[in-house]
C-alpha cells in the first residue's frame, strides 16, 4: 500500500446530482489505483485516469466474469445482481465466440439502421412533448420524455408489446439496483423476466415477425452459424435491460446539464448544427454515469506502475477518467464545439457498447425536436434541487422539472 | 492522406460512420467497417482525423503524408 492510499467506499457519495465528487480529481493525482469497499464489503480496486481505463477496457485479460468464486461481490445480495449474475456468462465474453455473436446483434445496430429510425424516433418525441405541454407546466421531462422514448424504441426492435413497459422496467430496475431490492425480490423478478422473454421467443417461433428476434431465431442454431435457445432468449433480456434504463436516464441528464447553464442551450437554437458534439460533450461529463464497469483480472498485470494480483477486481470509473486533464484539454469545461471526443462513456475496445450508435442518435433526435418545439425550456427548479437516483447500476435523476 | 481499417477490431460501433459517411460504411450484415475511400480526398480529412481518434475499437488507421 502507498503512503496516499485511503480505503474508500465505493460508489463515492455524492450530494451534487450534476457535479463529479472532488475524490476524482484527488484520485486521479495521487492514487489512480486505488482500493475501495464495495456494498458487499468485498474489495475492489478503482481506475480513475483516462490512460488506464481505456487499457484496462480493451485488454482481454480483464474480462467479465464477476462471478468467478474469488471476484469482489458488488452488492450486498448474495447473487450480486447484473454482473455476477449466471445469465452474465450465457453471451461468449471473448475471443472468436464473443466476435460472432456481437457481429450477429451488431448488424441490427448500424449507423445506418439507426439513421433510417430518425423519423420514427422524431415522431414519437413529438407525440410526447405534445402530452407533456397538454398536461401543462411544470412537467417531468424524465416520465413524459426520456424514460418513454428509448422504451418504445427498443421494444420495436425487438418485437415486444410496449404496452407491457411498467414490468420491464420493474425487472430491469431490478437487475440493475445495486442495494435497493432483497435477493428474494430479485429471484423472482428475475424467474418472471426470464419466462416473460421465453413465451415472448415460442410466440415469435410459430409467427415470425420483422424484429430482431425473430430474425436471431430464424438464422437457427449453433451448427447453422445462430445462437441456441437460451443465448438467444439472454440476448433478448439483456437488450431490454440495456436499452431502458442507460438512454432513458441520459436524455434528462443531457437536457438538466444543458439548461443548468442556459447559454448552452441558447448557443444550440442558434447553431443546431452543434447538437451531436453537444450530445458527446454531455456523454463525456456526465457526472452521475452510475457503478462504471467491473472486471475480474485472470492473470497478474501491472497498472500505472502498480501490481495487479490474478483475481483482482477492477472498477472502471468511465466518468472520471473522461474528466482527465492528459486527455481533454480544458477537462472541466462543457465545451459545445469539442472535437474529437473520444470519450469513453460507452467503454472501449472490443466490449465497447453494442447500442451506442442507437443511443446517439436517440440523444441527438430529443435534442433536435426538444429545440425546435419547445425553444423557451428551461428548468422549473435550481439545479442545487435535482436529485440523484440512489443504487443503480446507471445513475439517473429522480426528475427533471421544466417549464416552457 | 491513407486511411487503413482493422475488420477484425472493429466493434461496429458506428462512430467513423456518422462522423465521415463518404469514407466510411458498414456491412449489412455483421455491421463491420467498409472503407469506401482509402485515399480520401482534402475536404475529408478533418472527418477521417477524428473518426480515427474516437473509434471505440481503435480499429482506424490514418497515415499522413508529408
Amino acid at each position: 500500500m502507498s503512503a496516499n492510499e485511503q480505503v474508500l467506499n465505493y460508489p463515492i457519495p455524492n450530494d451534487t446530482a450534476l457535479d463529479p465528487p472532488a475524490e476524482w480529481a484527488e484520485l486521479r493525482g495521487k492514487c489512480p489505483v486505488a482500493h475501495v469497499t464495495l456494498p458487499s464489503g468485498d474489495q475492489a480496486t478503482l481506475l480513475t485516469r483516462y490512460e488506464d481505463v481505456k487499457q484496462v477496457l480493451a485488454d482481454p485479460r480483464f474480462t467479465r466474469l464477476l462471478n468467478a468464486p474469488d471476484a469482489a461481490r458488488l452488492s450486498a445480495t448474495e447473487d450480486g445482481g447484473l454482473f455476477n449474475s449466471e445469465m452474465a456468462t450465457i453471451i461468449p465474453d471473448s475471443g472468436e465466440e464473443h466476435q460472432h455473436w456481437r457481429r450477429l446483434v451488431g448488424k441490427w445496430f448500424t449507423a445506418k439502421r439507426m439513421n433510417a429510425l430518425r423519423p420514427v424516433m422524431a415522431r414519437i418525441a413529438e407525440d410526447l412533448i405534445d402530452d407533456m405541454v397538454k398536461r401543462g407546466a411544470p412537467g417531468d421531462l424524465k416520465a413524459s420524455l426520456g424514460f418513454p422514448l428509448p422504451v418504445y424504441v427498443i421494444c420495436d426492435m425487438l418485437g415486444v408489446p410496449a404496452e407491457d413497459r411498467d414490468r420491464f422496467s420493474y425487472w430491469s430496475d431490478t437487475l440493475l439496483n445495486l442495494t435497493r431490492y432483497g435477493k428474494e425480490e430479485i429471484e423472482a423478478a428475475q424467474a418472471e423476466f426470464f419466462q416473460y422473454m421465453s413465451d415472448h421467443l415460442a410466440a415469435k417461433r410459430d409467427g415470425p415477425g420483422e424484429d430482431l428476434l425473430s430474425e436471431l431465431i430464424a438464422v437457427g442454431g449453433p451448427e447453422d452459424g445462430g445462437l441456441n435457445d437460451l443465448q438467444i432468449l439472454v440476448t433478448g433480456m439483456a437488450l431490454l435491460v440495456a436499452g431502458h434504463e442507460t438512454t432513458a436516464n441520459m436524455i434528462g441528464k443531457m437536457v438538466s446539464m444543458l439548461l443548468a447553464d442556459r447559454s448552452r442551450w441558447e448557443a444550440l437554437l442558434a447553431d443546431p448544427k452543434l447538437i451531436r458534439t453537444t450530445v458527446e460533450e454531455s456523454l463525456r461529463l456526465d457526472a452521475n454515469s452510475g457503478f462504471g464497469l467491473p472486471r475480474y483480472l485472470k492473470e497478474e498485470t501491472e497498472v500505472s506502475g502498480e501490481h495487479l494480483p490474478k483475481g483482482t477486481t477492477v472498477i472502471c470509473s468511465m466518468a472520471a477518467a473522461n474528466r482527465d486533464v492528459s486527455a481533454f484539454e480544458d477537462a472541466e469545461r462543457f465545451d459545445l464545439t469539442r472535437s474529437p471526443n473520444p470519450h469513453l462513456a460507452f467503454g472501449a475496445g472490443a466490449h465497447s457498447c453494442l447500442g451506442q450508435a442507437l443511443a446517439r442518435t436517440e440523444l441527438q433526435v430529443v435534442l433536435e425536436v426538444l429545440l425546435r418545439k419547445l425553444p423557451s425550456l428551461e428548468l422549473a427548479v435550481p439545479v442545487g434541487e435535482l436529485e440523484r437516483v440512489e443504487g443503480l447500476a446507471v445513475g439517473g435523476l429522480r426528475t427533471v422539472p421544466v417549464r416552457w | 492522406m491513407k486511411v487503413a481499417v482493422d475488420e477484425d477490431k472493429c466493434c461496429g460501433a458506428g462512430q467513423c460512420v456518422l462522423i465521415a459517411p463518404e469514407v466510411f460504411d458498414q456491412r449489412d450484415d455483421d455491421g463491420i467497417v467498409i472503407l469506401l475511400e482509402p485515399e480520401p480526398d482534402a475536404d475529408q480529412h478533418a472527418a477521417v482525423r477524428e473518426s480515427a481518434a474516437v473509434c471505440p475499437a481503435f480499429a482506424i488507421e490514418v497515415i499522413e503524408e508529408a
